[in-house]
């Protein structure tokens, strides 16, 4: 291997890698089981694991359709419309759940006629939390897929046209199982992004426990007051998303790669 | 006629307009050099590119009119590609079986359907396989069923084996060629491969930028080219000029003589293996003699093929033990002679 | 206007230098560089005023600020951040730091706890009370920050349990959400509410009386500019520095 490519590759995995290994030396390893022990733990910790994965479904439900809209559509206005959504990516969370306030919160100009019509009111909830991780999260999974979308050859479809196939069952039978490797690819990424998400969840969702002090919330406040147990929560959180990602790398990953 | 087709397509520095008929049963091999239109045409006549003015019908049914697109999806058609293009997810047997299964068969019944026609272009056994798992003429193969399963009334062929080595080519060119004797409805091949047009078609059409240049059965193409392109193809060199008796003047300057009286503008079509090479003017009866140099001599096979420049520019084939007695180098002065009864002359 | 608050600015220094035995006027016209100030988020507006007006009276003299949570100054100053003045909203956190401190830190302001609600107050909130309302949408601050603890100090004194449905990370978080009505009241401090404008109000909380943040200012024993640190000191201890905070909603000690 070329040292021009070695050496900065190095630097990038220490550069990476150490901030982990600082996490991992400070840790107070006696004292974990109590740390973990602690009320709040496990319910931060389910909380993360259930909205990220609920995120990540609203994402593929409502991201691969965009990301084929992207990617293979002759809409009109079409880079107008990545670049609007990608926004998400380069605002600041925080900005982010005032956004959402904006809109859904109970003065919000949706949220309000919902608020008036229902008596429902979407800030402070679970579902807040999901909707925040999905407003951060889905644009990883859009540029993904579209990714995907243009790598795959275009022909497929038209071929599957010449066998009958209009282009619902094309989408359905062909399209999708070409990119199944890039949307997983893409779930992952946005799962990820979901479980880690803070900004936008503090600010739209709030912080309660048991409703929406997910994990990165819980060590964000854990910090403030003891910085050693909120190394023991990050650990968790590292730990259960990289056990996560390695057991869907098997199982899912792997077999979408073969082809 | 089955399909009736007058295709104008205007894209780019890409101005087509080909009008194209194919009776049922018939193969329709359209020829033309690379970027004349001849994959635009066929994705056309698939409905998967809509034109800009014309008309396709099939079978009396309009698939094409100024004010009318049927989808690809609806029209009833089989398309073979150059790379195949076997949906790589699905086993050979499920590829075949698509079409049925969206036009609404049955699942046992698309994949009896499909495992009879893998039968019959020689995969019997291999149903079970991925795509990935065949080699370059079973995928072939199993991309012919694919598009005959559904009996279409059209069938596209697009460079169906320009993907195979020469060795698969000529054994997948043959089954091709029965299995497309056996279909009953209208068949349209593109091809670049001379061979393959001549090999495969009942009628040959040329399209060179976006128009037809020459349409006819293979033998009359391939005996009278009406462009280099195609002389080049079917191995001939193309003079043009204006007849007067037995001698024809060149539009390039000098003459040639000619067997059989002819009038006005002409083609004559010279084989090079007819043209003969000598280091001094021969002598006695030769009419045609011209002094040429040679401009590159390039093997082919047991003979050397010599591009010769000069007032005719003519390509002699000699073999390869007189080009080494001859001891030719490139840019060697030479005297080229053809007999007139070997020259070929029709009206332009 | 400008040159009014320069020439109540000279004014004051002057009476510092006299008070203290003529330190001040000793630096003065010296004093240069760069002078570093971490301080508590709730300082923004008043020490970002304070600084212009030194900088102003000292063209030489640049005037960094560093405005965060306490205890993220408190880890930064443990971690060798450059700063010359730390001024925290919280004695404890300044503890924390004892060692790095020159001389002794003292209290220079208090701020205490109001309900702040959305302009026109419309779930009518009145007292500490309607905190303890589960039917009402209530921010605090949680118990992890400064203003969490302060709040929770005030229940108990009340003996009330609240009814929070959220635990902002910080006072600013809680007050953003009673900004855009999305709460009906939150637990801030006076300051904050202060600095909201007209888009929130302010309900005293008797019970808060006695649940005071006490903010100490100090310099730092490493402090690479002494001289213009302890001018900036003195400033904020001065009648300008005691109005510009009384203005900005603070209680004076």
């Amino acid at each position: 291997m070329p040292a021009p490519l070695l050496v900065p590759a190095l630097l990038g995995v220490a550069f990476l890698v150490l901030p982990l290994l600082g996490l991992l030396v400070r840790a107070p390893w006696s004292d974990l089981g109590p740390q973990l022990a602690r009320p709040g733990v496990g319910e931060a910790l389910r909380l993360s694991l259930v909205s990220a994965t609920l995120a990540t479904v609203v994402s593929l439900l409502l991201g691969v359709p965009l990301a084929w809209v992207l990617a293979r559509s002759q809409l009109r206005g079409r880079s107008v419309l990545r670049a609007l959504v990608t926004v998400p990516l380069v605002l600041p969370p925080v900005v982010g759940g005032v956004a959402l306030f904006l809109v859904l919160g109970r003065q919000g100009i949706i949220g309000r006629w919902l608020f008036e019509a229902t008596g429902l009111s979407l800030p402070f909830t679970t579902a807040a939390v999901v909707v925040a991780e999905t407003f951060v999260a889905m644009p990883f999974l859009v540029i993904s897929v579209e990714g995907a979308l243009r790598a795959a050859d275009a022909r497929f479809e038209d071929a599957a046209a010449t066998l009958g196939a209009d282009r619902w069952t094309t989408f359905r039978r062909v399209t999708l199982p070409l990119v199944a490797p890039g949307i997983a690819a893409g779930a992952v990424l946005c799962w990820a992004r979901a479980l880690g998400e803070f900004g936008a969840t503090i600010t739209f969702a709030g912080n309660f426990p048991g409703t929406t002090q997910t994990m990165p919330l819980a060590v964000y406040l854990t910090l403030q007051r003891d910085p050693e147990a909120a190394i023991v929560l990050s650990l968790v959180l590292l730990g259960v998303s990289l056990a996560t990602l390695l057991l869907l790398r098997d199982r899912w990953l792997g077999r979408g790669a073969v082809t | 006629m089955s399909l009736v087709a007058h295709v104008v397509v205007r894209r780019g520095t890409l101005a087509l307009d080909v009008e194209l008929a194919v009776a049922d049963g018939e193969v329709l091999t359209v020829l033309g050099p690379n970027g004349a239109g001849k994959s635009t045409v066929l994705r056309v006549l698939a409905g998967l590119l809509r034109p800009d003015g014309g008309r396709v019908e099939v079978d009396d049914e309009v698939w094409n009119s100024p004010d009318a697109h049927l989808p690809a999806h609806e029209r009833s058609l089989g398309m073979v590609f150059q790379d195949h293009l076997l949906f790589p997810h699905l086993s050979v047997t499920e590829n075949v079986a698509f079409g049925p299964r969206t036009r609404g068969t049955s699942r046992p019944a698309a994949r009896a359907a499909a495992e009879d026609w893998l039968a019959r272009v020689g995969l019997a056994g291999l149903g079970d396989r991925r795509p990935g798992q065949l080699s370059g003429g079973q995928a072939q193969r199993a991309a012919l069923a694919r598009a005959l399963v559904g009996r279409p009334q059209l069938l596209l062929l697009d460079e169906p084996l320009s993907a195979l080595d020469a060795r698969t080519r000529l054994t997948v060119r043959a089954e091709l060629h029965r299995h497309l004797g056996d279909y009953p409805g209208s068949a349209v091949l593109v091809t670049h491969d001379p061979v393959d047009a001549m090999a495969l078609a009942d009628r040959v059409v040329v399209i060179e930028e976006g128009r037809v240049v020459q349409a006819g059965t293979p033998a009359e193409v391939a005996r009278r080219p009406r462009t280099d392109y195609v002389a080049r193809l079917v191995g001939l060199v193309l003079l043009a000029g204006q007849g007067a008796g037995t001698q024809v003047a060149l539009d390039g300057g000098g003459t040639v003589a000619v067997a059989e009286d002819v009038g006005g503008p002409v083609f004559v079509a010279v084989r090079p293996e007819s043209v003969a090479l000598y280091l001094q003017r021969p002598v006695g009866s030769p009419r045609n003699v011209w002094p040429l140099r040679l401009a590159a001599a390039t093997p082919h096979g047991s003979v050397v093929r010599c591009d010769l420049a000069g007032e005719v520019p003519l390509t002699a084939d000699v073999t390869a033990t007189s080009f080494a007695e001859l001891g030719l180098a490139p840019g060697a002065e030479v005297w080229a002679s053809v007999k007139a009864s070997e020259l070929t002359v029709y009206p332009r | 206007m400008r040159q009014l608050v320069a020439g109540a600015l000279l004014l004051a220094l002057a009476g510092c230098g006299v008070d203290d035995g003529g330190r001040a006027t000793e630096t003065d016209g010296e004093v240069s560089g760069t002078l570093t100030v971490f301080a508590a988020a709730s300082l923004t507006d008043v020490f970002t005023d304070l600084g212009d007006q030194l900088t102003a009276e000292h063209p030489g003299l640049d005037v960094q600020f560093n405005f965060a949570g306490s205890s993220a100054l408190a880890t930064q100053v443990v971690q060798g951040a450059p700063a010359d003045v730390l001024a925290s909203a919280d004695e404890e956190q300044l503890d924390a730091v004892a060692d790095l401190v020159a001389g002794d830190p003292a209290v220079f302001a208090e701020n205490t706890l109001l309900i702040a609600v959305p302009a026109g107050n419309p779930a009518d909130v009145r007292g500490l009370a309607d905190l303890a309302d589960p039917g009402k949408s209530i921010a605090l601050c949680a118990a992890e920050v400064p203003c969490g603890a302060a709040a929770a100090r005030v229940f108990d004194a009340a003996g009330l349990t609240p009814a929070p449905d959220t635990l902002e990370q910080d006072v600013r978080a809680a007050l953003t959400k009673v900004q855009l009505g999305e709460v009906d009241a939150a637990l801030v401090y006076a300051t904050d509410v202060a600095a909201a404008g007209s888009a929130v109000e302010a309900i005293e909380v008797p019970e808060a009386a006695d649940v005071v943040n006490r903010y100490p200012l100090a310099v730092l024993a490493a402090a690479r500019n002494p001289a213009a640190a302890e001018l900036f000191v003195d400033l904020v201890r001065s009648d300008t520095g005691r109005q510009a905070l009384a203005d900005a909603g603070f209680r004076l000690p």
